[in-house]
Order: structure tokens, then C-alpha cells, then sequence
């Protein structure tokens, strides 16, 4: 009998005052779970530490200069011979571990977003008109998104890379064509039921060009789904690089992302030298699992039957 | 069974619902009686905590919502201080519900006779499968369902809006129980379907003594179906008394405002009367009576509780200013 | 005079096309085959300039597709829509623009028919912006004026529609089709989700508005009593078809076709205690497979056997008044 809880709160919500964005009731509620804050938290200071790299890291890990080979595979906690203490260590290449984790968050990070940032702009569009237009433009994309999503996304992410080659913008390219379907399938499923209420009836009838009813009236209604959606395939993608990056397709040597950090560690593993694997494996870990958690807490936040 | 005394007597039912942002008081207070074979109207808007009322009846109000004071006196047994398990016993069985959504009755997977002779079961092991089933088949014919046999075996999918609502009504009335509570039952439906459930509705409580409870916003259904009526605003019983009595000399401004803002013959083409103004907020009601702010006979007294008085025979009310005049014409 | 508003043979099928597997059924002798609902068979009626014309039927009978074919929400299948004796498909795209803004609708639902994620002022003053009836900085004082119009206090236009009763979003509604200044408005049962006391202040609204703005309107109601009350004419529909066209007074006094008196009947009323008739049996027949003949006859109490195999027409049986009844054959 929810259904007179439900009965009660509009009434009350009616005679609020105050004027009241949907963007601060959505923060309120985000905010009600701990866990889910705390992984907003540690998001953040993953993504600050990713923005700023260059003026928190302890040293460059680019910087050849800097970098001694007399000091590869140092454990963790070992001064180098200039008198730098290596807090988790140094990797196979000398590189201070620290440094070279925030500049492969960094990259991790960044290809996660962009790739994310772009399929989800060209999956939304081609979702939305597959929906609104319905017919035949509907049935040709969506056969096409069907195709798409058959195949497994690493095979698919493997045959782009060795056609494109190496390189952070190769390994981006391909995991938008890899995600945009995803994006496209979500949208068109929210837009359909959109599509159909009659603001979108009014819209018409006030001659309100395409375009804008689009953009400005269906697009806005069905972001829940797709941001929900977008947290999730951020963490998926960061996971899908550092997957191509360990098996030594995507990202070029010099320019580690977490992936390429384990699978430069792998082989010293059984040598006893398990941190130069073990700390990106556990920074990575925590990266996809905060970005999970708050994709988790936006989905029961957004969920469309508690959305008035 | 005396029959003086009422089958069910409800006596200051107060029912709230406690919310972040408050506490709303649903139901506050709300007292009426109802005899064997009668049928009262519960006429209110939304918001006005008639469906809630029912709810409370039955036991079926969930968290944030309680039950906080008052008794429902079910042939003189407390319903609001027995455990959930007599609930269970008499829910289905002495007191039934019906929905306005018939399909909160049925289950969508199961067929329409395996739903009814589990109804059966429930509440009396003794009797047998074939007995069941008839009664079944009997309870389809009564409320107007042609072909029973074949439409027992259907599933309720395979029913229309009206029949799925007759079959949820034979459900209810499979145990012959001796109160039934209809929230808006015939909201969903089309005018010719609902004037068949009506007719088919006070056909049976006539016959089988059927004490029925009828919780509607509309009050021109009202006129048709029920013998008294009960006007609720903002969680009371605002005025109540017979049905003719009520309609015709309304002396409370809210059940004044109301029946002269409903559309009808004579006041063709003009205004409507309306009531200004729209349903306060159960968390933030007016001290003393909840409808001082949209009433045109308002005054310094409106700001104390009005108590139940009976400024005419046979009709409570709660107000300080009644419509004497219009009553005693 | 020509009339405000011609509709001649309207006509609108809903095809649910077989798919893939569909089609492969088919071809292998299965008896699947394209589902069409008649949702509005060749309807005619006028509507003429100051009037109020109340659309009439049971669920499932047309009346809200033939109102978005009207509000050109929806294309018809078949048959012409005029406005002002122009036919909508012989219109320059400059004519039909202000064709289309001319016929504005309101909506059932006050929730779904309102953008959640827009503010009032961006509701009402969209689309008065885009066609040119004002301008970005005279937006605030335009949507201003609507909404005094309509009862609202200006001061709200900065909040979203969640924060409206019912009643207020509905006046909203009614703003945002004003906004554009049109001459006829269609209004797809747009009390029938509101509260009696809420519905009596938006009934006399559009009481005001007519007579303040010189309005047309096409009621579309299945509820009979409010039809009633603002209509000068009343068309009833049954399953696709127009049945009956009548004055109001005249369709209440004397009702022809036998649908029409079984409705009227049927209407809950106030001053209608005890229920003391026999309701019209039968279920209303699925659009997806109605019966021959004449669409009632399985429910009509009159039924003949011509009734089973001919379709009536729609004729003048007095002057002002159509039914498509074969009793009125004689």
C-alpha cells in the first residue's frame, strides 16, 4: 500500500515554498548513502590526483633524466641513491611507482572519460532519432547497434588496435566504436516511453522544430538512464584498456597506463617482487569499484518510479 | 446475531502517516456506523483520506503509515487490536476488499479458477474441490460473468477492464462476507460497464445482506448506489446522514461547495459554483477546521475543533455554521 | 458561411506490421496476419466559429485520435481536414503553420502532458519565442500575462511543474496552448483527472476564456454531465463512428440512436437515486475486430437483421440533427 505514502507526499511537496530544482533533490538523495558518498570522495581525489599529476607526483616518470636504471625494482620504502625515498617502490625501468601510478591514472583515467564522453554523445543522438523517427530509420540503426552488440567488445577492441595501431588516441577511437551501441540501446529504450507522453504530443502541436524537440525536450528526460549507464561503461572501458594494455596492444611502453604498469610488473611477480604489479592492480581496483558504487547509487537515485 | 447492533462500527479512527517532512494525519477521527445489507458512500477528493480509511479497516496500512487510535468494531471484536494472524482469517473471508485496480486481486499467472477455489480453501478446509469450484462458477454467474464454466478456466489476461473488475467483485464475495469495502471500483471503467457493475452491486447486497462500503470521489455514483453517505475533507467526516437528506439539504459549506460545483441539468451553459482556492497540505492543516480557509462562512470560531453535532436529525456534521436554512426548507 | 472547422471522411487505421518472424510465419501458411485497428472511420462533422462542440464516447471509440488528427498531433489515413474552408493538404507551409498554432490542444494527464525538467516560464514562452509573438527580453512580462490569464500568479514562473497541485498544472497546460493566441482549442478530457471542486474552477475557466478570447472549442469527454454543461452540440462516437449529432438540448431531450439512450441513461447524475433500470448488457466490442453491420447491434435492444449485415448512414433525420440508425428507415 505504498501507493497512499505516495498519495500523501505530493500534496506536501505542492505547498513547499521554496523553489525547489530537481538538481538539489537529487543531491539530497545521492547524498543519504555513506558508502556511496565516500566513493564520490575517493572519485574526486582520483580525479584531482589525475588532473594535477604533474605538480603531485614526487618525480617525473617521463623524464629519462630523472629516471635511473640503477634504481629499478626497488622494494617499497628504499631511498634512491639521490636520496628520494621510494614509497611503494620503483618498477622494472627505475621509475619511482608512485609517480608512475598517478600519471597511469592519469591516462587510464582519461581515456576512460573521453571514450565514454564521445560514444555516449554519438549513442545518444542515433538513439534519440531511432526513437523519435521510428519506421525504417529505427529498424536500420537499431539492426546495426544488434550487430555491434553480438560481438564480444574485446575481440572487436583487438581487431581496431591492430589495424590502428598504438597510441592514446588509437586505443580511444576504439573503445567508442566499441561503446557506442550501449549508449544508443539505453537512450532509444527511455526515449520510446518519452516519446509517447504528451508533453512531446504538446511540443508538436505548438510547431516546435524537430531538432529542438529533440534535444531540448527528450533528450533532458531520458539523461537518468543515461548517466547511470555512463558511470558504469567509464569503469567498463578503464577495465577494457587496462585489459588490451596488459595483453600489450594499445598504449605504447612509454606512456604506461595501470594496465600496462601490471603487465610491466607481471613477469617479477613469482621473483618476489609482487608491488610493482600489486599497487596500480590495487589503484585500479579501487578506481572501478568507486566509479561502480556511485554509478550504483545514481541508478536508485534516478530510478524513474521514484522521479516525479 | 442481534441485528440492531452494527455489523462494523467505526469510532474515532486516526490514522497517520509519519514522513520526513512531517506528520500527516490521513484519517483523524473518523467515526461511522453500518448496518446488515446497507451501503454507505465514502465521498471525498483526493488527499481527503477515504481510501486510507478503508485501508485502516482492513489492517492493510504499511510504514510510514499507523494506525494510532481509535476502534473498528467488526460485529463487537476490535479489528485495530487483533494480531496480523486474525487479520489473515478474517481478510477475504468476513471482510473483503476491492480494488480499483482489479489486477491487485488477481494474480496474472494464475488462472481465474485455481485463484477462487484457493480463496475457498483458505478460509474453510472442510469443504471439497468440486464444492469449491462450484461455488466459484456460482459466484462468476452472480455478478453477470456469461459462460462461468469456460471463463473459470481463463487467465485474467483474458479478461476486459469491466469483466476483470466482476471477477476481483466474485472473488470478494466468494466467502460471503459480511462487509465489503470498494475503493473507486468502477473509476477505470467506461459509464455502460460501470452501470452494469452498480446495478449488479446493489442487486447483491440486497439479497445476501452484505454490508458495503463504497469509496468513490464521484458523488452523482453516490446518488445511485448508496442509502447514506459520508463526506470526508482533510481526514474527517465532515457531514454524514442519509443519502436523499445529504444531497438535497447539504448543510455543511463543504458538502454545499461540492454538489454545487457538480455539473448538471440546470445550470446549463453558466458558471459552476466553486469552491476557491484547493486541498490544504496534511502536514501544514489550520488549526480547528481544516476547510476555514476556503469557506465563505468563516469566522473566529473556525479556530477551535469543531466537534460532531447534529443540528439536524439523523446527520452529523462538524461545524460551527452550518446551512441551517436550506435544511429546513 | 464556411464553417471554422470541416472534417470530411475521416478516417485513421493503426497497422501493427508483422515482423521478421511474422512474415516468415506467414509465408509457411500460418494464419498470422497484419493487425488494423479502425481507430476513426470515415468521420464528418463541422464545427463553426464561437461554438463549443462536445466529442462523446466510451473508451476505445476514436475520439482521442480524431482529436490529434484535428491538432495535427497525428496524420490521418484517409479523408480531409479543412480550417476556415482551406484543406489542410492543399496549405502553403506558411498557411499550414498558422493553421497548426491556430488548433492548440490540452491534454488529459496534468502530469505527463508537462515537461518535468523545464520551468514554467521556459514551458509557456518556448514556443510564443520561436514563432515570433515575442521576444527573448519580453518573454518574463508575456508569460506573465498568460498566466494571470489563467489564474496563476506570475510569481511562479521560476518553479518546475512538480511543485503545482493538479488543478494548477492543468491551468498551466491551458497557458502554454494561449501563448500561441490560437482560435480553437481541442481539449482531450482535461478535467477528467482533476478533483469536483478543482473541476468546476477549470470548467468555468474555459467558460471565461471563450467568451474573453472568442475561442472555439472541441470537448472531448466520455463524461456526459460536463458536456453538457459547456457544449452547444454534442457528436457521439461508438467504436470508430460518429453515431448521432444533435444540439444538446435536443440530444437530452429526445435521444435517436439507441447507444446515445443507452449512455444517457447510464450517466451517474445527482438527482438519479436507486438504481431502477436494466443497464445495457455486453462488453464494448475490441476496435481490433468490431462487429458487421451496424457496430451496436450485439447490444442494441432494437437489433434487426439488417442491423447484422448493413452499415447504417450517418443522415439528417431533422434539421441541426444526424443519426446512422436504421430504425429511423422506418
Amino acid at each position: 500500500m505504498n501507493t497512499i505514502a505516495e498519495q500523501v507526499a505530493p500534496i506536501a511537496a505542492a505547498s513547499e515554498v521554496k523553489v525547489e530544482t530537481p538538481f538539489r533533490r537529487f543531491c539530497t538523495a545521492f547524498l543519504d548513502s555513506k558508502v556511496a558518498t565516500t566513493a564520490l570522495i575517493v572519485l574526486g581525489i582520483l580525479i584531482f590526483m589525475a588532473l594535477f599529476a604533474p605538480l603531485i607526483s614526487p618525480t617525473n616518470p617521463y623524464d629519462l633524466a630523472v629516471v635511473s636504471i640503477l634504481d629499478s625494482k626497488m622494494p617499497p620504502g628504499t631511498k634512491s641513491l639521490d636520496g628520494v625515498t621510494f614509497l611503494l617502490g620503483t618498477d622494472g625501468a627505475g621509475r619511482d611507482l608512485v609517480s608512475a601510478m598517478i600519471y597511469g591514472l592519469r591516462i587510464s583515467l582519461g581515456v576512460g572519460v573521453m571514450s565514454g564522453i564521445f560514444a555516449m554523445a554519438i549513442g545518444a543522438t542515433v538513439g534519440l532519432i531511432a526513437a523519435y523517427f521510428g519506421g525504417r530509420t529505427e529498424n536500420i540503426i537499431m539492426r546495426i547497434v544488434d550487430i555491434q552488440l553480438s560481438f564480444p567488445a574485446i575481440l572487436v577492441a583487438l581487431i581496431l588496435l591492430a589495424i590502428l595501431g598504438k597510441g592514446v588516441d588509437k586505443i580511444t577511437i576504439a573503445l567508442i566504436i566499441v561503446q557506442w551501441a550501449y549508449y544508443a540501446r539505453t537512450v532509444r529504450g527511455s526515449a520510446l516511453v518519452e516519446r509517447n507522453k504528451e508533453y512531446i504530443e504538446a511540443a508538436t502541436c505548438l510547431a516546435i522544430g524537430h531538432r529542438r524537440i529533440l534535444f531540448r525536450h527528450l533528450l533532458p528526460n531520458c539523461l537518468p538512464p543515461l548517466i547511470v549507464v555512463g558511470t558504469i561503461q567509464t569503469a567498463h572501458a578503464i577495465s577494457l584498456e587496462a585489459t588490451l594494455s596488459f595483453l600489450g596492444v594499445g598504449l605504447p611502453v612509454s606512456e604506461p597506463s595501470l594496465g600496462l604498469l601490471i603487465s610491466n610488473g607481471f613477469d617479477y611477480m613469482l621473483s618476489g617482487k609482487y608491488w610493482i604489479s600489486f599497487f596500480p592492480g590495487i589503484a585500479l581496483l579501487i578506481t572501478i569499484v568507486s566509479i561502480n558504487l556511485v554509478g550504483d547509487q545514481l541508478r536508485d537515485v534516478l530510478n524513474p518510479r521514484l522521479d516525479r | 446475531m442481534n441485528d440492531s447492533q452494527p455489523t462494523l462500527s467505526v469510532q474515532n479512527l486516526e490514522t497517520h502517516f509519519f514522513t520526513k517532512e512531517g506528520v500527516a494525519k490521513a484519517v483523524n477521527g473518523v467515526s461511522f456506523d453500518i448496518a446488515k445489507g446497507e451501503i454507505m458512500g465514502l465521498v471525498g477528493e483526493s488527499g481527503s483520506g477515504k481510501s486510507v480509511t478503508g485501508f485502516s479497516i482492513i489492517g492493510l496500512v504499511d510504514p510510514p503509515g499507523e494506525v494510532v487510535g481509535g476502534k473498528v468494531l467488526f460485529n463487537g471484536e476490535d479489528l485495530v487490536q487483533a494480531g496480523e494472524e486474525r487479520m489473515r482469517q478474517l481478510r477475504g473471508n468476513r471482510v473483503a476488499m476491492i480494488f480499483q485496480d482489479p489486477m491487485m486481486t488477481l494474480n496474472p499467472v494464475l488462472r481465474v479458477d485455481t485463484q477462487m477455489i484457493e480463496t475457498v480453501l483458505a478460509h474453510d478446509k472442510s469443504v471439497s474441490k468440486d464444492e469449491a469450484r462450484q461455488r466459484s462458477r456460482d459466484a462468476l454467474g452472480q455478478v453477470g460473468i456469461p459462460s462461468p464454466d469456460e471463463r473459470l478456466k481463463a487467465y485474467p489476461h483474458q479478461f476486459s477492464g469491466g469483466m476483470r473488475q466482476r471477477v476481483a467483485i466474485a472473488i470478494a464475495l466468494l466467502n460471503k462476507p459480511d462487509v465489503i469495502i470498494a475503493d473507486e471500483p468502477t473509476t477505470a471503467l467506461d459509464v455502460t460497464i460501470q452501470g452494469q457493475i452498480l446495478y449488479e452491486a446493489q442487486k447483491l447486497c440486497r439479497e445476501t445482506g452484505t454490508a458495503l462500503i463504497w469509496i468513490t470521489h464521484d458523488l452523482a455514483v453516490v446518488a445511485g448506489l448508496a442509502d447514506r453517505i459520508s463526506v470526508m475533507y482533510a481526514g474527517r467526516v465532515v457531514e454524514q446522514g442519509k443519502l436523499d437528506d445529504v444531497l438535497d439539504h447539504p448543510v455543511h459549506p463543504y458538502t454545499v461547495g461540492l454538489l454545487g460545483s457538480v455539473p448538471g441539468h440546470n445550470t446549463r451553459g453558466q458558471r459552476l459554483f466553486q469552491i476557491p482556492g484547493m486541498t490544504p497540505s496534511l502536514l501544514k492543516l489550520p488549526p480547528g477546521c481544516a476547510f476555514q480557509e476556503r469557506c465563505p462562512r468563516v469566522d473566529g470560531a473556525c479556530e477551535a475543533d469543531p466537534g460532531i453535532t447534529h443540528p439536524v436529525d439523523g446527520r452529523n456534521v462538524r461545524c460551527f455554521h452550518p446551512h441551517l436554512e436550506e435544511a429546513a426548507q | 458561411m464556411t464553417a471554422m472547422l470541416e472534417v470530411k471522411d475521416l478516417t485513421k487505421n493503426f497497422v501493427k506490421r508483422l515482423d521478421m518472424a511474422g512474415k516468415i510465419a506467414q509465408k509457411l501458411g500460418s494464419s498470422i496476419r497484419e493487425e488494423v485497428v479502425h481507430a476513426v472511420d470515415t468521420a464528418s462533422f463541422t464545427v463553426d466559429k464561437g461554438e463549443v462542440v462536445g466529442l462523446v464516447g466510451e473508451s476505445g471509440c476514436g475520439k482521442s485520435t480524431l482529436g490529434r488528427m484535428i491538432a495535427g498531433i497525428l496524420p490521418p489515413t484517409a479523408g480531409q481536414i479543412s480550417f476556415k474552408g482551406v484543406e489542410f493538404t492543399s496549405m502553403t507551409q506558411e498557411e499550414g503553420d498558422a493553421a497548426a498554432l491556430a488548433i492548440q490542444m490540452i491534454f488529459q494527464d496534468p502530469f505527463a502532458s508537462l515537461n518535468p525538467r523545464m520551468r514554467v516560464e521556459e514551458i509557456i514562452g518556448e514556443a510564443p519565442v520561436i514563432h515570433g509573438m515575442t521576444t527573448m527580453q519580453e518573454k518574463a512580462n508575456y508569460v506573465g500575462e498568460t498566466m494571470e490569464r489563467v489564474g496563476l500568479g506570475r510569481e511562479y514562473s521560476r518553479r518546475y511543474p512538480h511543485q503545482f497541485s493538479g488543478g494548477q498544472r492543468q491551468r498551466i497546460g491551458i497557458a502554454r496552448a494561449l501563448a500561441v493566441q490560437p482560435e480553437f482549442l481541442v481539449c482531450d478530457e482535461a478535467i477528467a483527472a482533476l478533483d469536483v471542486s478543482i473541476q468546476a474552477q477549470v470548467i468555468n475557466l474555459f467558460m471565461d476564456l471563450r467568451t474573453d478570447l472568442d475561442l472555439t472549442y472541441l470537448f472531448i469527454s466520455h463524461d456526459l454531465s460536463v458536456v453538457e454543461h459547456i457544449s452547444d452540440r454534442l457528436v457521439i462516437m461508438y467504436l470508430g463512428r460518429i453515431v448521432e449529432t444533435a444540439p444538446t438540448d435536443e440530444l437530452f431531450d429526445k435521444p435517436n440512436h439507441p447507444y446515445t439512450s443507452a449512455l444517457l441513461n447510464e450517466v451517474p447524475r445527482l438527482d438519479h437515486r436507486g438504481i431502477d433500470y436494466e443497464p445495457v448488457s455486453g462488453e464494448i466490442p475490441s476496435p481490433l475486430d468490431p462487429p458487421p453491420g451496424c457496430h451496436f447491434h450485439p447490444r442494441c435492444p432494437h437489433a434487426m437483421d439488417r442491423c447484422k449485415a448493413e452499415i447504417p448512414v450517418l443522415r439528417e433525420i431533422a434539421p441541426g440533427r444526424l443519426s446512422a440508425c436504421h430504425l429511423n428507415d422506418g
